[in-house]
C-alpha cells in the first residue's frame, strides 16, 4: 500500500486496483502505467470494469484497496489535486443541455480557470474542432450525437490537461463521426496528451498504442494490437459458413478437433489444433448433422477473437509485453 | 475559493433558471398565486355572521333589538321564523350561525320586574367563531339595554344618567382596526418566501445528478463550497425580489400598515432567505431526485411553517411542549420579525433575539450544506 511505486514518473500509474461494491467486485487488482503521449484503450463488454476504473483514477471513486498515481499524486489521497490535470468525458453525455455551445464552453472555462486572454482562442478552437463554428448559440440539447460528443472533448481540453480519461466517447455516434474523433485523439496524442480512452467497439482498438482487454473486472491483457493478434491462440482459425448456423455451432462442441467455436455476424469461427486436418473432416462431420457448408478456410486472428479465445479460455491475468 | 469559479457557478445556473419553465413558475407565479390564496383564504375576523331571528312578540321593543343587530356589521340577518322547527333546521343546516330568539314576553316582564332574557342559540361547530359571536351578541344587547335603562329613568323624571359607573376604555396598539388580516399577512409573506424559497434551490443539486452533469462537474477542481455559493446566489437574487413582491403585495393590496424602516426589513428577510435557500440545498445534497427533492422541501416548510410558526396561530396559546418545539422552526423568527416591522416599526436592535436565533440557523445550516456536498460518485 505504502511506499513509492516502480513507475511513479509515468501519467497513469495504478497498482493492484480494486472495487467493491458490497459483496461484487467492479474491479479486480488491476495494474498498468501508460506513458506520456499514449493512447490506450480499455477494451471489454459492458460491466466489465472499465468505467469504474476510470472513475477511481479520475478520484470519483475510492479504491477498495491498490493505488493510482495520476500525474504523479496519489487519487485516493488527493482527489482534488489531480483534477486541475485531468480532463474527462463521462460515459454519459454530461453537458448542459440547456446552455448553448459557446455558454457550455464558458462555463468549463470559468471552472478550470482558463487565463482570460487565452479563453476567446481555445474555445474557437474547441468550436472549430467539434465542427460547431457558426452554432455557438444553439443549445446543446439540439446536436446531433457526433457534434455532442466532440464538443464534450473540447470542453475537456479547454484547460489544456495532459491526461484525458474518455469513457466510452463513441458509443452511439454514427461511424463517420468516430471516424473524425479518433482524427482528434490521435492529433492530441501527437502533443503529448496521454489519453485512456474505453470502448466496447472492438474495431476502435486499431486505433490506439496499446489496448487492455478487460473481463469481469480483469485486466486480462494489455499489449499493442498487432502483439495481440501474433500472440498463439493455441491452434489455427478458421472460418465457417454454412446452414444453419445455429445446428453447426452445437454440433462444433463435440467435433473432433475443435478447441472453440463462435458466431461472428452470420459465420462461425473455429478454433482448431490442427488447421489442415479439420478443413478435411469438418465439411462432412457437419453435413451428417445435418449443415451445408458453403465455406471454410483459414483466416488471420481479429482482436475479437483475441478476446473471445481470452476470456472463454479462462486464462489469468497475463501481462503481454507492456 | 476562487471568484472566477462562483461566477461560472452563478452565471450557468441563472441561465439554467431561465430556460427552465418550472423554476420559473415557483420563482414567479408561485408567490403571487400563493399571496392571493392564503391572503385571502386565511382571517380570523368575524365579520356579517349570518344570523336568524326567531321574534315572539313583535312588539316595538323587540323589533328595535332586532334593528339594533341589523345595524350591526358583525351580523347580518339571513332569516326570520316564527317557530323552533325552522330555526333549528336553519342551524342544522348552516344557513345561519346564531339564532336569537325573543320571548313572547319581553315587553311586559321589563315593565313588570325591569329585567328579561333573550336567547341566543349558538352553532358552536366552530368554538372560535362561537365564541366571539357570543361576546359580539351581549355587546348588542348590553347597548341596548342600557339604552332602555336611561329611556325609562328619563320617563320616571330622573336626570338623565349618560354613563356607566366603571367603564374600560381601551386604546387598540398596533393593530388598531382590529383587523386580522394585519396581524395575517406579515405571516403569509414568511410562509410564502419559506415555501418559494426551499423549493428553488431543493432542485438544484438533485438536477445535475438527474441530468448526469453532476458526474462531469465533480471532476472538475470546483470546491463544494464554491459550487454552494455560486448557486445560491441567483436564488438568493430571486428570492430578494419575490421578498419585494410579496412585501409590496402586502402594503399596497392587502393594505397592512407599513411602520419600520426598510433596512431592517431587508436585514431580517436576507438573514431567512440565507436559512430558507441553505435548507433547500441541504436537502438537494442528500436527495438525488428532484421530485424527491421537492417533495421534502414542501414537507419541512410548508407544516412547520403553517402550523408551527406563529402566522396565523399564536405560539403562546399552544401547549408548553409544543412550544418548545416552535423554536426549531426557522420561520417563527422571521414571523416575529415582519410582524414587529409591519405593525410596530421596531428596529433591528428590537429585534436582536430573533435576528440571533436566524443568524445561528443560518450558521449551522450553511456548515451542513457545505458538508454535505461530497465531490465522490460513492
Amino acid at each position: 500500500m505504502s511506499g513509492p511505486l516502480p513507475d511513479a514518473g509515468a501519467p497513469i500509474v495504478a497498482d493492484g486496483l480494486v472495487k467493491r461494491f458490497g459483496a461484487f467486485t467492479a474491479v479486480d487488482h488491476v495494474s498498468f502505467r501508460i506513458d506520456r503521449g499514449e493512447i490506450v484503450g480499455f477494451i471489454g463488454p459492458n460491466g466489465a470494469g472499465k468505467s469504474t476504473t476510470i472513475r477511481m483514477l479520475c478520484g470519483l471513486l475510492r479504491p477498495s484497496e491498490g493505488r493510482a498515481l495520476v500525474a504523479g499524486i496519489d487519487v485516493a489521497q488527493d482527489p482534488e489535486g489531480v483534477r486541475q490535470h485531468i480532463g474527462y468525458m463521462s460515459q454519459k453525455f454530461s453537458l448542459y443541455g440547456d446552455l448553448s455551445v459557446a455558454e457550455n464552453l464558458r462555463f468549463f472555462g470559468g471552472i478550470y480557470r482558463v487565463p482570460r486572454a487565452e479563453l476567446a482562442g481555445r474555445t474557437r478552437y474547441a468550436v472549430d474542432m467539434a465542427g460547431l463554428s457558426g452554432r455557438e448559440d444553439a443549445l446543446v440539447v439540439t446536436l446531433a450525437g457526433g457534434w455532442k460528443q466532440r464538443l464534450a472533448l473540447g470542453c475537456a481540453i479547454l484547460h489544456r490537461p495532459p491526461i484525458l480519461f474518455l469513457d466510452e466517447p463513441t458509443s452511439g455516434v454514427d461511424p463517420e463521426s468516430r471516424r473524425r474523433f479518433w482524427d482528434l485523439i490521435a492529433a492530441l496524442a501527437a502533443d503529448g496528451v496521454t489519453v485512456l480512452v474505453s470502448t466496447h467497439y472492438m474495431d476502435e482498438a486499431e486505433y490506439c498504442n496499446r489496448i487492455a482487454l478487460i473481463d469481469r473486472g480483469r485486466l486480462i491483457a494489455l499489449a499493442r494490437p498487432g502483439e495481440l493478434k501474433r500472440r498463439k491462440l493455441g491452434g489455427d482459425l478458421l472460418l465457417l459458413e454454412c446452414e444453419p448456423v445455429g445446428a453447426a455451432i452445437i454440433a462444433l462442441e463435440k467435433a473432433p478437433g475443435v478447441h472453440d467455436a463462435a458466431v461472428f455476424g452470420n459465420s462461425i469461427h473455429i478454433l482448431v489444433g490442427d488447421g489442415a486436418a479439420a478443413r478435411s473432416d469438418i465439411p462432412s462431420f457437419l453435413s451428417t448433422r445435418g449443415v451445408t457448408v458453403t465455406r471454410l478456410e483459414p483466416i488471420e486472428p481479429t482482436l475479437e477473437d483475441i478476446f473471445v479465445q481470452m476470456v472463454s479460455g479462462g486464462h489469468g491475468t497475463e501481462d503481454v509485453g507492456a | 475559493m476562487r471568484p472566477r469559479r462562483l461566477k461560472a457557478i452563478a452565471v450557468k445556473e441563472m441561465l439554467q433558471i431561465w430556460r427552465d419553465p418550472r423554476s420559473l413558475l415557483i420563482a414567479l407565479l408561485m408567490p403571487f398565486m400563493q399571496m392571493i390564496l392564503l391572503g385571502y383564504g386565511v382571517s380570523l375576523d368575524v365579520k356579517h355572521l349570518p344570523i336568524c331571528v326567531f321574534d315572539r312578540e313583535g312588539s316595538q321593543t323587540s323589533l328595535a333589538l332586532v334593528k339594533r343587530f341589523q345595524a350591526s356589521q358583525y351580523f347580518e340577518i339571513v332569516g326570520s321564523f316564527d317557530n323552533y322547527r325552522d330555526v333549528t333546521r336553519a342551524l342544522d343546516r348552516g344557513n345561519c350561525r346564531m339564532a336569537i330568539v325573543i320571548p313572547p314576553d319581553m315587553s311586559e316582564r321589563l315593565s313588570d320586574s325591569g329585567s328579561s332574557t333573550v336567547q341566543a342559540l349558538v352553532d358552536a361547530t366552530d368554538d372560535n367563531t362561537a365564541n366571539i359571536a357570543i361576546g359580539y351578541a351581549q355587546a348588542v344587547v348590553a347597548a341596548f339595554s342600557s339604552d332602555l335603562q336611561i329611556q325609562s329613568l328619563g320617563m320616571a323624571g330622573n336626570p338623565p344618567q349618560t354613563a356607566q359607573p366603571v367603564t374600560v376604555e381601551s386604546r387598540v396598539w398596533f393593530n388598531e382596526d382590529l383587523e386580522s388580516r394585519n396581524f395575517i399577512i406579515p405571516g403569509v409573506v414568511a410562509l410564502v418566501m419559506a415555501l418559494v424559497g426551499a423549493q428553488l434551490t431543493s432542485l438544484t443539486i438533485a438536477r445535475e445528478w438527474e441530468r448526469g452533469t453532476m458526474e462531469l462537474l465533480v471532476s472538475t477542481p470546483v470546491t463544494p463550497m464554491e459550487l454552494m455559493l455560486g448557486k445560491l446566489a441567483p436564488y438568493f437574487a430571486i428570492g430578494l425580489l419575490d421578498a419585494v413582491f410579496c412585501l409590496g403585495f402586502a402594503v399596497f393590496w392587502f393594505q397592512v400598515p407599513f411602520r419600520g424602516t426598510l433596512l431592517t426589513l431587508f436585514f431580517g428577510t436576507s438573514l431567512f432567505l440565507v436559512v430558507v435557500l441553505g435548507i433547500g440545498y441541504l436537502i438537494s445534497t442528500m436527495i438525488r431526485s428532484q421530485v424527491g427533492a421537492a417533495q421534502i422541501g414542501l414537507l419541512v416548510t410548508l407544516l412547520p411553517t403553517t402550523l408551527l410558526s406563529g402566522y396565523a396561530f399564536p405560539i403562546d396559546q399552544m401547549p408548553l411542549a409544543v412550544q418548545a418545539v416552535t423554536y426549531l422552526v426557522f420561520a417563527r423568527y422571521y414571523v416575529t420579525i415582519l410582524k414587529a416591522v409591519f405593525l410596530k416599526g421596531s428596529g433591528i436592535l428590537d429585534l436582536w433575539a430573533p435576528s440571533l436565533a436566524m443568524v445561528a440557523y443560518a450558521a449551522i445550516v450553511a456548515f451542513l450544506a457545505a458538508r454535505a456536498f461530497r465531490k465522490r460518485l460513492d
